[in-house]
């Protein structure tokens, strides 16, 4: 199963193997307003690894994600993923780079016309141009990956939210990105939904080779995935290390208020 | 007065002409504002205020004048610029490019509806634009507006008599020429009155059951 969510048949498995750089973000900076919300921000991410950001909200955490998945733009800096670059750069090469990335939403954003099935293999079709049976064979695996291969017929309303958030989850996998990216993923969801949610994306951190970058408040998830967690503040990250060093250890006076606050 | 069913019979081969143009007129004006009032409100979402700028000018322009104008400019003024149709086409024409203007404000506000989310989710998924309006926002959008759109095919049919002002021979049209012809307007007028409340009645039951169709 672990190569199944991530191999790529054209691409060398070697590409995604830890060790290489696969984001990189350079002098970022992004303003809404009057507000700096990202402020000459640098930081990348190795392939394969679990990186979360923490923080309190409005420090810009979010937004990186957005950066990253091209919902919005920078104001300046530059963005690389796997060496080819997403910012600055033309529609025609941003639609090439943001294949490699895909995206779970704290609102799980289904498309709610659509049957569970659908949803998962409207963009492999159109998008990769995968033929319909083979499209649609991956995403009844996927769906018996996370728990709800019954469910290829139902509509998204038919779902709780944290079955919704589970198509989600396979929706973005179908396309096989390098990268997923973790929104807030079960701020939405009702207390008793939560844990199976982080407990499959545990499941794929640990048998699936694929970059994960979350941003959570959930913090023993992010303590127990994470092989560096970014402490952000007003824009800037003010502590980085390992999750052992941070949740225990923390060095700075903000970090420690905020984990006070939250743990 | 007094109520005669001989001249409600001797009219009634003039209604049943009158009611096929009539259902003419509705079915082709409503398809015409369907159709152009998505067209209006997709234009109005280009980037480019050099489309959106006329595009809201002439559409404000026809919603904010009275249809029978309208009627009177395309039937009288257009010929003379060399644009000829007959009557019920031209009538045809006019109502349905009147009632795109409302049709393209319901099509606007079912966009908007649309959470934000669902644009996100597609370009996660990296769908074309095109594809997303498709297959993600139109059939969210259109889903959300069939009731309001269903009121404007109702209020459509009661604006339908004003084709009569351009020799449109419809229902109202049929009765008016009975009553000059025979000085009897009770039967003529009550039939087409009665017609009139159950095309608007059926055309309601057809709407509901419409809306449950689309409602998951």
């Amino acid at each position: 199963m672990s190569t199944d969510i991530q191999h790529n048949p054209e691409k060398n498995p070697a590409d995604n193997r830890p060790g290489g750089e696969l984001i990189r973000l350079e002098q970022i900076t992004k303003r809404f307003g009057d507000n700096t919300v990202l402020d000459h921000l640098d930081f990348s991410v190795e392939a394969g690894k679990h990186v979360t950001l923490i923080g309190p909200s409005g420090s810009g955490k979010t937004t990186i994600l957005r950066l990253l998945m091209t919902l919005t733009k920078p104001d300046e800096g530059r963005i690389t993923v796997d060496g080819e670059q997403l910012f600055p750069a033309t529609e025609k090469q941003i639609r090439e780079v943001r294949k490699k990335i895909g995206m779970v939403f704290q609102q799980f954003n289904l498309f709610p016309n659509m049957s569970v099935l659908r949803n998962i293999t409207e963009a492999p079709v159109t998008v990769l141009g995968l033929p319909k049976d083979e499209a649609e064979a991956r995403a009844r695996e996927l769906l018996d990956l996370v728990g709800l291969a019954d469910k290829c017929d139902a509509y998204p309303s038919q779902l709780s939210g944290g079955q919704q958030q589970r198509v989600a989850i396979a929706r973005a996998l179908a396309m096989r990105p390098k990268v997923l990216l973790l929104d807030e993923v079960t701020s939405a969801l009702d207390p008793e939904l939560v844990a199976g949610v982080l407990d499959l994306l545990r499941d794929i951190a640990r048998t699936t080779d694929i970059t994960m970058l979350c941003v959570t408040h959930e913090m023993n998830f992010a303590r127990d995935i994470s092989d560096q967690v970014l402490m952000f503040d007003s824009g800037r990250v003010i502590e980085s290390g390992s999750p052992e060093k941070i949740f225990n250890d923390p060095e700075n006076d903000r970090t420690r208020e905020f984990l006070s606050a939250v743990l | 007065m007094k109520w005669d069913w001989g001249a409600v019979a001797d009219f009634m081969p003039l209604f049943w002409d009158g009611l096929l143009v009539t259902l003419q007129a509705l079915a082709l004006g409503s398809l015409i504002s369907f159709v152009l009032g998505l067209v209006w409100a997709l234009l109005m979402r280009t980037p480019t205020r050099w489309v959106r700028w006329p595009v809201g000018v002439v559409t404000e322009f026809v919603r904010n004048t009275p249809l029978l104008v309208q009627l009177f400019f395309l039937f009288y003024v257009m010929p003379e610029w060399g644009l000829t149709m007959s009557a019920l086409t031209t009538g045809v024409i006019g109502i349905g490019l009147h009632y795109s203007t409302y049709t393209m404000q319901v099509y606007r506000a079912g966009i908007e509806a649309v959470p934000v989310g669902q644009w996100e989710a597609a370009t996660a998924l990296n769908l074309p634009v095109a594809r997303t309006w498709r297959v993600v926002i139109l059939p969210q959008a259109i889903r959300r507006v069939v009731p309001a759109l269903g009121n404007y095919v109702i209020a459509m049919l009661k604006d339908t008599p004003m084709l009569m002002a351009i020799t449109v021979l419809d229902m109202l049209g049929q009765a008016r020429l009975f009553s000059q012809q025979n000085f009897q307007f009770t039967e003529p007028l009550t039939v087409i009155g009665v017609a009139f409340i159950l095309i608007s009645y059926l055309a309601s039951l057809l709407l509901r059951a419409l809306e449950r169709r689309l409602v998951h």
